[in-house]
């Protein structure tokens, strides 16, 4: 008999995270090994103890904007989710307004942002057209989550509502909405991951031209005068603002579906 | 006995034209323990769900004593729980659709939980129970507004033998306490004839009742009853007679295999 194994891994004394973040240190080490070895000048590829000292000095500048994108990814959130949530819960009280009013959801998604961008810079001025941006790509995903989860209620729980007269809004914040909560969650994390995206894609569109000073512009003004390390500064604040937003909607799905619901139990072995 | 609810010339066809029950007519004693047995797709479930009021019958009528349909208790196949709510909660739901707060319900919440046996469980989530338990949550709450008439749809069907037999017996506990009027769908035999005072044996396609046999012997009933030679006499009968539906359902006219 070998030793137990879950996943083809063998489980030993170390508890289940040691070995990704091993593998990531590791990788990060192996980067900055590879740049002084080889002495690849700064301008090229930044060691990453180049960029941490960037971070620490440019600290002042890059807050600044680390603070416009947050504010922008944020607020654009917000108002995707108080949105997505309202229109899916009128389209699920009345099918003739799902019928008419989802085309318009759609031809906003399959758009890519970039293409709509310039255009909302004519009409916006910047920093309103990157929250509509932004807005435009987080909404979508949330919209369609909470449309199919509302209309996802167990037929025979329905049934049962009506058999003891609930009304339509006891079977709607009884029924659907609790019901809906899994299928939200899940745009929820799709949605927050591309509103980032959507503020960033749209600053960068909006370029020199825009009074922007978000981490996009950032980017966009650190690559004309090539410094390349604030550029990887940047780059790693957006990545970390990314990872942040994803674990917080992973551990809000667990707190409120923890005690429920399949996907956040691991299986009896 | 007094006639709880009189069914005439009840027929339900379907949207894609199927006619599922054809020219029904019962009438459903008051305290009466009545089977609906025959094979699948024979129009029983539709019966019960039409008696229940979650669908209307296409023509015919269902007249009530009391004039209007009482308080109906109602049992899926499935336990039919709400997984993100506590064992106590999916018990509160018909009473709090009626507007009573959990703490006014909470006294036939715990009434309903201890006669299914289930009083310890109250707090715990339905994905920690086990299928019989689940099923006993959905009795539960049918119970909890003590219904005069409680409607069962094949609730056992998806559990082991062991189970079905001790919420068989836990089923016949609970109408002889109660004094409940059931109308239980099942296409067991020998579960019908455990349960019932009456069976109404169906044909099908379309639906209709062919024959409605008396178990007279008392509720509740316990094993010796199922091991007994009276138990195995109506197991026969009523065998019988679901036979001679069966092939009344073979040798009437269906719907052509191959055009005329």
């Amino acid at each position: 008999m070998s030793e137990p194994r879950t996943n083809g891994r063998p489980t030993g004394a170390f508890p289940d995270f040691v070995l990704p973040v091993a593998i990531f240190i590791a990788a990060i080490a192996g980067w900055e090994a590879i740049v002084r070895i080889n002495k690849i000048p700064p301008y090229l590829l930044p060691a990453p103890s180049l960029i941490g000292e960037t971070i620490v000095k440019d600290w002042p500048l890059l807050s600044g904007s680390l603070w416009v994108t947050l504010k922008i990814t944020f607020s654009a959130l917000f108002l995707a989710i108080a949105g997505g949530l309202f229109l899916a819960i009128l389209f699920s009280q009345w099918k003739w307004v799902e019928r008419s009013f989802f085309p318009f959801a759609v031809i906003l998604q399959v758009t890519p942002v970039i293409a709509i961008a310039p255009l909302l810079l004519v009409y916006l001025d910047a920093q309103t057209a990157v929250l509509v941006c932004a807005f435009i790509v987080a909404f979508f995903p949330i919209l369609s989550n909470t449309v199919l989860g509302l209309a996802s209620a167990d037929h025979n729980l329905v049934e049962l509502y009506e058999l003891y007269g609930a009304s339509r809004w006891q079977q709607l914040r009884l029924l659907r909405l609790p019901g809906a909560l899994p299928y939200f969650l899940g745009g929820l994390k799709i949605g927050g991951g591309l509103a980032l995206i959507g503020a960033i894609v749209a600053e960068i569109a909006a370029g020199s031209a825009g009074q922007g000073t978000g981490l996009a512009f950032r980017i966009a003004e650190a690559g004309y005068r090539l410094n390349i390390p604030r550029m990887f500064a940047a780059l790693v604040l957006i990545s970390v603002t990314g990872i942040a937003i994803f674990l917080f909607f992973s551990i809000l799905s667990h707190v409120l579906l923890g005690r429920w619901h399949d996907s956040q139990r691991s299986r009896e072995t | 006995m007094s006639v709880l609810a009189t069914l005439r010339g009840i027929s339900k066809t379907f949207g894609n034209g199927t006619l599922a029950v054809d020219g029904l007519n019962l009438d459903i004693g008051d305290g009466e323990f009545l089977s609906f047995l025959g094979p699948s797709g024979c129009g029983k479930s539709t019966a019960l769900r039409m008696l229940a009021g979650l669908m209307p019958p296409t023509s015919g009528s269902i007249d009530w004593a009391g004039g209007a349909r009482p308080q109906v208790g109602f049992v899926f196949q499935e336990p039919t729980l709400m997984p993100w709510a506590s064992v106590f909660d999916n018990v509160w739901l018909p009473l709090r659709l009626r507007h009573i707060s959990r703490a006014d319900a909470a006294r036939s919440i715990e009434e309903a939980l201890d006669l299914v046996g289930l009083s310890a469980f109250a707090k715990v989530y339905p994905r920690e129970l086990s299928g019989g338990m689940k099923m006993r949550v959905s009795i539960a709450r049918a119970l909890v507004t003590r219904p005069p008439l409680l409607l069962l749809d094949e609730p056992f069907a998806a559990l082991d033998e062991i189970t079905r037999f001790k919420l068989n017996d836990d089923l016949l506990a609970l109408k002889t306490e109660l004094g409940t009027t059931v109308g239980f769908v099942t296409h067991s035999v020998f579960e019908s004839v455990y349960l019932s005072t009456r069976i109404a044996v169906f044909s099908s396609r379309p639906g209709r009742i062919v024959a409605s046999i008396d178990i007279p012997e008392p509720l509740p009933r316990n094993e010796e009853f199922r091991l007994s030679a009276i138990y195995a006499d109506h197991c026969r009968a009523v065998s019988a007679a679901l036979h001679t539906a069966m092939e009344m359902n073979i040798d009437a006219p269906q719907q052509p295999a191959v055009p005329r």
